[in-house]
């Protein structure tokens, strides 16, 4: 290879490409042309300029998924409303989005409304990026704090004010096989812990050994926070600067989810399980904590004979705690850029969104759960049997530690020290002892902070 | 003539290296001094939350216990599939250059194929091949009465089953470039050898392999720097687990500046993967060096 590029080199050089090429491409742009060029192109740059400048104001919004590809059909009503007001509604992948959204506010580019899943609005405001929104809610009749559930409405509240609107709602409930647990003996879902590893025994002993009563995935957090939450645990402490998952309620909400998998009740690797609901058809899994996202590809997938065979319930409590019991309070929020120059049209937007009209066709459009209240009386939400028991979960769900640090600290550091634990490579305690170390070496920058007196504005 | 010269490498050249000073240089030196912040989010939104560390996001790293199983599972990884996969292109290249072969183009276009084909459709017909219950690798060992292997699910065999779809993935590229490397080698060698009665064996070794000392470093240079970058493969597949087996440096450096925005963390992760990558090849091409002598 080397020796045919050499003398292809020489041949080539040989020819004397260099010397007599030359001139001439310099020669043939002339410079009345080029001039002519240049001209043109300053032209089209000032028409582009001036056409932004009439009467109507742009507002951008930016939506994840779903989200981004229906809301354009809640869009031409807003601009019959508001004349004055066009919507660009751009779309962005929820993988990318927030890599998006940082880089855009780092170039100036963010757009006036945008989509945050709520766990991210600690994250946007600790930037500098989102407006604090106290000023705007009170003096609007549509957006007021009692319309939405007390625990989603939180997840928006950080210590320096409110920044984020609920836009749609998920929580995490029980999925269950009706007839798998009413082989076992229930007939009705488990409500505390002890009956939910009793019923998973029992289910366990009706199948054969290939098969699992429910599914806990190493690579899924929630469910152990959730547990953790229910068994009282402070996850975080001191301000939510050092971690806390040593902690004794923490561990014994953890080991309880890891017994599951230990004692086979649960499968141990993840990669076993590519599709949940052929699982749950062929009686594979028959339990799992999850969200709304699944009640519409449950209903795809659980047709013919096992279309009533599968139901879901709010989640259990532990023993002497209240029905249902704790789960995350989770969806997105509609936040409105700081450095918007629009926010008085954007405000409108945001307000439009939540309507509980709006909110309602939101759900027809993408099963997106309401935020506001008043929506779930939609006589389609009313009377969908698997929305039941997200409603009543929705009144007892919380936030999980506002700080920006916290994605990193569950998504990296929960689920391997999970697995590692699953796999039996360490104990709970030890797993959780190197979990509080790293917890404590990601919240170094915190804690510096705070020792500045959190002076994270621009 | 020295002053037309000069201006034909300015014009032709000054483009090119604006673009590259721009796109290149800038971003790899202010990646350099970033390293010894510990720029994150916090200082995205106001710089002067940024500190300049010196050198404690090296020694953090080196304290760091996913740092070196990162490493370590690259190393494995390019170690493993490196030779393996110079190997395989290697033998396709032998096979379709012999004279016996027919058909040679549809057969050159069929293992060139994977090397064209997305990665993210490989990655997933591949999870589909590896699945514990309805692959079909476990389906087919299953006539040799061998017990199903979860192969992206067992933190022993799941580095090899990615090693073994990079190199299916990969050797059709390396095998083209044999190809032509073997095009290369004058008929006359083998005729003379052959008259002297030399096995095909020896004709091999003597002619051959010598012959192809160039090519062979320029595949294994490039097949090391392109694997000691392993990142889709993985992160399609098992998104580094089970238990970060198959966690990469390049995946680990992605998710901390990326994903958690840690990019002073991130950037001095880039730069311990970079000094690696060019000791390697130093030290390859004074193996080669010396071979081509001897």
């Amino acid at each position: 290879m080397r020796s045919y590029l050499s003398s292809r080199l020489k041949q080539l050089s040989q020819k004397k490409f260099f010397q007599t090429g030359l001139r001439n491409p310099l020669k043939s742009v002339s410079s009345a042309k080029s001039a002519c060029y240049l001209l043109f192109l300053f032209s089209l740059l000032f028409l582009s300029c001036n056409q932004k400048k009439d009467s109507q104001t742009e507002i951008s919004f930016w939506a994840m998924g779903a989200e981004g590809e229906f809301v354009q059909k809640l869009v031409p009503e807003f601009e019959k409303q508001n004349p004055g007001i066009k919507i660009k509604v751009q779309m962005v992948p929820w993988t990318a989005a927030q890599e998006k959204l940082v880089t855009a506010y780092a170039s100036d580019n963010s757009p006036d409304v945008y989509q945050l899943g709520n766990t991210w609005v600690p994250q946007f405001s600790a930037l500098g990026a989102i407006e604090e929104l106290n000023p705007w809610i009170q003096n609007s009749s549509v957006v007021k704090r009692e319309k939405y559930f007390e625990g989603i409405w939180d997840t928006n509240v950080l210590e320096s004010g409110v920044y984020g609107i609920p836009w749609y709602v998920d929580t995490r409930v029980l999925f269950y096989r009706k007839d798998v647990l009413a082989k076992a003996g229930y007939n009705l879902p488990p409500k505390t812990w002890e009956e939910l590893y009793d019923c998973s025994k029992k289910i366990k002993a009706t199948q054969p050994a290939d098969k699992y009563p429910i599914y806990i995935p190493t690579n899924e957090w929630a469910p152990f926070v959730i547990f953790g939450l229910q068994a009282n645990a402070n996850l975080l402490k001191n301000n939510a600067t050092y971690g806390n998952f040593q902690s004794k309620e923490f561990q014994t909400a953890f080991s309880f989810l890891i017994n599951f998998i230990k004692e086979k009740l649960a499968p141990m690797s993840v990669s076993q399980v590519t599709n949940i609901y052929q699982a749950f058809a062929g009686e594979y899994l028959n339990m799992y904590i999850s969200g709304p996202w699944n009640v519409n590809e449950f209903k795809k997938w659980m047709t013919g004979n096992l279309a009533d065979k599968w139901m879901t319930a709010p989640l259990p409590n532990m023993v002497g705690g209240k029905y249902p019991g704790v789960s995350l309070a989770g969806g997105s929020s509609l936040v409105m850029s700081k450095h918007s120059k629009k926010k008085e049209s954007a405000w409108k937007f945001i307000e439009y969104l939540s309507t509980p009209k709006t909110q309602a066709e939101l759900y027809h459009l993408i099963n997106d759960l309401p935020a506001v209240k008043e929506a779930w009386n939609d006589p389609l939400l009313k009377n969908d049997i698997y929305l039941k028991s997200f409603y009543d979960q929705f009144q007892n769900v919380v936030a999980t530690p506002k700080i920006p640090e916290w994605e990193q600290i569950v998504f990296s550091k929960l689920q391997q020290y999970a697995e590692y634990t699953a796999r039996g490579v360490m104990t709970v305690n030890e797993a959780m002892k190197a979990m509080d170390g790293d917890v404590n070496t990601i919240l170094e920058k915190r804690r510096w902070m705070i020792s500045r007196n959190l002076k994270y504005k621009k | 003539m020295k002053n037309n010269n000069f201006k034909a490498l300015i014009f032709f050249l000054g483009p090119a290296m604006l673009a590259i000073f721009v796109f290149f240089f800038i971003p790899v030196i202010s990646a350099f001094v970033i390293s010894f912040t510990d720029f994150d989010i916090y200082s995205l939104g106001n710089f002067s939350n940024a500190r300049f560390i010196g050198l404690r996001n090296y020694t953090q790293l080196f304290e760091d216990p996913l740092f070196w199983t990162a490493l370590q599972n690259t190393f494995f990884f390019v170690i493993l599939a490196g030779p393996l996969s110079v190997f395989v292109s290697l033998f396709a290249a032998m096979l379709l250059n012999a004279k016996l072969v027919k058909f040679k183009g549809i057969f050159r276009l069929t293992y060139f194929m994977p090397v064209v084909t997305t990665l993210i459709a490989v990655a997933i017909v591949w999870r589909f091949i590896y699945h514990p219950r309805f692959g079909l690798l476990n389906y087919l060992l299953g006539f040799f009465q061998i017990n199903p292997v979860d192969w992206l699910g067992d933190p022993f065999w799941a580095m090899p089953a990615i090693v073994l779809m990079s190199v299916w993935k990969n050797f059709g590229y390396n095998m083209i470039i044999f190809i032509a490397g073997l095009n290369n080698i004058p008929s006359d060698l083998y005729e003379a050898a052959t008259i002297e009665g030399a096995s095909w064996w020896q004709q091999f070794r003597s002619i051959t392999l010598p012959m192809l000392v160039p090519t062979t470093l320029f595949i294994s240079v490039i097949t090391m720097i392109g694997y000691f970058q392993l990142f889709a493969e993985p992160y399609i597949m098992t998104q580094g687990g089970p238990l970060n087996k198959t966690l990469s440096i390049v995946q680990y450096m992605y998710q901390e500046g990326f994903r958690w925005w840690n990019m002073g963390y991130s950037a001095a992760i880039a730069f311990v993967l970079f000094f690696i990558i060019f000791l390697g090849t130093v030290i390859q091409s004074l193996i080669h060096k010396k071979l081509k002598h001897t």
